[in-house]
């Protein structure tokens, strides 16, 4: 009753995309004994070796008196990010809208297939093995095509791109762990004559949670950076994409590279959200319990 | 106490009609033709209501295989089984038997207490009723306080205990139990022995009991079913007439001891493979 999908390689390779930089939030249990010290510990080496880079940065900018369309100085860049707060957080509020609006949109039609895979085998067996093939292509690069599948001056065509990055990571990942149950919690279940639909509530719906989030977190910075490549080809001025290729064409490169900040900070923003989600939706998993030292 | 007295004239019924587990000529093979294991091989078992009987016998001997072909987890190969006048797989539907897997299998998203409470409602018992049987059981073994804890807050032993809560929790007629006290400590295991006899003499549950342990079948069992490998059949059954209420005077007395040798000496023909039909 339960053939493992052909899925688990590719999923692995999607999970190894994650990065670790935040591997501290998971490790980290609210309401331990020493949580200022656990903090410290957690995120103290990351914050040291930021303020160390940017310091060098400076340093290393003035001293070689690198040309500012190369690589603009972090104070330069500091500067024009807040002097233009309003323009750029502006843009990266709609740039935001189209993001959040793709992931919804393909995160949305990607768990509504995994579930049909549960429930009907051809399309698991029919569809799956395409949603593989499609996850292994660049799908950025159909952004120039998908930003005309709609008017491309509306955010829609923005999310239709990105709810194609979206979906596939998403429900390939989610279909995966439907499926990748402990076969000892299926006998069990049949054991106490459960149906279908408990089996799916009580064992393969939570056994599924950690895949459906870790496939999230990828794609919570992919519908950033998908957004923004859209942006780049074309549509309304007011977003990040236009923004910085406008101001880049224009040699204003300390306005680009405040914009790339705000879009930073947005996708780090985005990623953080769905960590804590995680966290409230599966106070369970490995990931969250607690080890030793923190 | 004297032996003899206070006996309970339990199970041992002749009828099938009286039977909960019948297996005639049961047979059971996996795998392909070009990869083939025979797992078991003419099985014949009656086991009446009321009677607790273990599987003993040497690893791979498919002692895991019959119980999970009385749960209607695994088909026949061959043979015909029927449990609690049904076949295995209307058993199963009408919920006849709680199990205990050789493997915990606990859901780790749920706390002890909802893992306990996961048959009585998938059954649809009343949220009250359901907390106050998980109550009793986790009480029942010593667990009370871990309620609230995730299954892998516990150890090994624990977690079979809660397993052991959830199979009893609904009060099957027929409890399956597969090496249930193996993760346990010597004194856990024999208070649980004694707290499992105690449950099975108030209510009315036949027992299937799957055991390593020679002195534990003969302490639990109305019957030792001994079992031998390669293919996985029945090589004797001994009856145990110790009295009951059994206790530790029960594992002191003489009977006792010859009953173990009397099961050892099985277990041993049938691996040099002297008992065979
Ligand atoms: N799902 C399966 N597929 C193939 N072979 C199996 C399967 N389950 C059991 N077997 C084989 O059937 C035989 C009996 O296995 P079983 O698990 O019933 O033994 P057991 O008596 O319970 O052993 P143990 O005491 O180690 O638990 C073994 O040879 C095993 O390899
Ligand atoms: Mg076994």
């Amino acid at each position: 009753m339960t053939p493992r999908d052909p899925t688990e390689r590719d999923v692995e390779l999607l999970e190894s995309h994650e990065t670790d930089i935040f591997a501290g939030f998971e490790g980290d249990i609210p309401g331990e004994p020493g949580r200022l010290e656990t903090w410290i510990r957690a995120y103290g080496p990351a914050a040291a070796a930021f303020v160390v880079v940017l310091a060098l940065w400076e340093i290393l900018t003035r001293a070689l008196d690198i040309e500012t369309f190369l690589l603009p100085k972090p104070s330069e860049i500091l500067d024009r990010f807040i002097t233009n707060a309003p323009i750029i957080w502006g843009h990266g509020f709609r740039t935001l809208v189209e993001a959040l609006g793709g992931f919804v949109i393909g995160g949305t039609l990607a768990v509504a297939m995994a579930f049909a895979t549960v429930r009907w085998a051809a399309i698991r067996e029919g569809l799956l093995p395409f949603a593989i093939a499609a996850n292994t292509m660049p799908i950025i690069a159909l952004a120039p095509i998908a930003n005309n599948w709609f008017n491309v001056t509306s955010p829609l065509s923005k999310m239709a791109v990105v709810s194609v990055i979206v979906f596939f990571p998403v429900m390939i990942n989610t279909t995966r762990g439907l499926f990748e149950v402990d076969p000892g919690e299926l006998d069990l279940l049949r054991s106490m004559a459960a149906t279908p639909r408990e089996v799916l509530r009580h064992v393969r719906i939570p056994n599924a949670l950690p895949y459906f989030f870790s496939a999230l977190k990828v794609a919570s910075t992919l519908s950033i950076i998908g957004a923004i490549v859209a942006e780049y080809f074309g549509g309304p001025q007011d977003v990040l994409g236009q923004y910085i290729l406008n101001r880049a064409n224009l040699f204003q490169f300390p306005d680009a590279w405040a914009a790339i900040l705000v879009a930073s900070i947005l996708g780090i923003a985005f990623y953080v959200l769905i960590v804590l989600v995680e966290r409230l939706a599966m106070p369970w998993h490995v990931s969250l319990r607690a080890t030793e030292g923190g | 106490m004297v032996a003899g007295t206070n006996s309970r004239e339990r199970g041992r019924g002749d009828g099938v009609s009286d039977a909960v587990v019948v297996a005639r000529g049961v047979g059971k093979v996996f795998g392909t033709d070009t990869d083939r294991v025979e797992a078991l091989r003419g099985i014949d078992l009656q086991i009446a209501r009321g009677e607790f009987i273990s599987l003993i016998g040497p690893s791979g001997c498919g002692k895991s295989t019959l119980l999970r072909l009385i749960g209607d987890l695994l088909q026949p190969s061959a043979g015909e089984l029927v449990v609690n006048g049904k076949p295995p797989r209307q058993a199963r539907l009408d919920r006849d038997y709680g199990i205990v897997f050789q493997q915990p299998t606990l859901l780790d998203w749920r706390t002890v207490r909802a893992n306990v409470e996961l048959p009585l409602e998938i059954m649809g018992v009343a949220r009250e009723e359901r907390a106050a049987r998980a109550e009793e059981m986790l009480a029942l073994v010593q667990l009370a306080e871990f309620a609230d804890h995730h299954p892998w807050q516990l150890s090994g032993g624990m977690q079979q205990r809660v397993a052991i809560a959830r199979a009893l929790g609904f009060r099957p007629a027929l409890l399956l139990m597969d090496e249930p006290f193996g993760a346990l400590d010597e004194m856990t295991r024999e208070l649980m022995q004694q707290e499992l006899l105690r449950i099975w003499t108030e209510t009315e549950t036949t027992v299937v009991f799957v055991t390593h342990s020679i002195p534990e079948a003969v302490f639990l069992s109305t019957r030792v079913v001994v079992m031998s490998p390669r293919p996985g059949r029945i090589s004797a059954v001994i009856d145990v007439p110790l009295a009951h209420p059994r206790d530790v005077e029960t594992r002191e007395s003489d009977d006792y001891y010859r009953l173990i040798t009397e099961v050892r000496e099985a277990l041993r023909r049938g691996e040099t493979g002297e008992g065979r039909r």
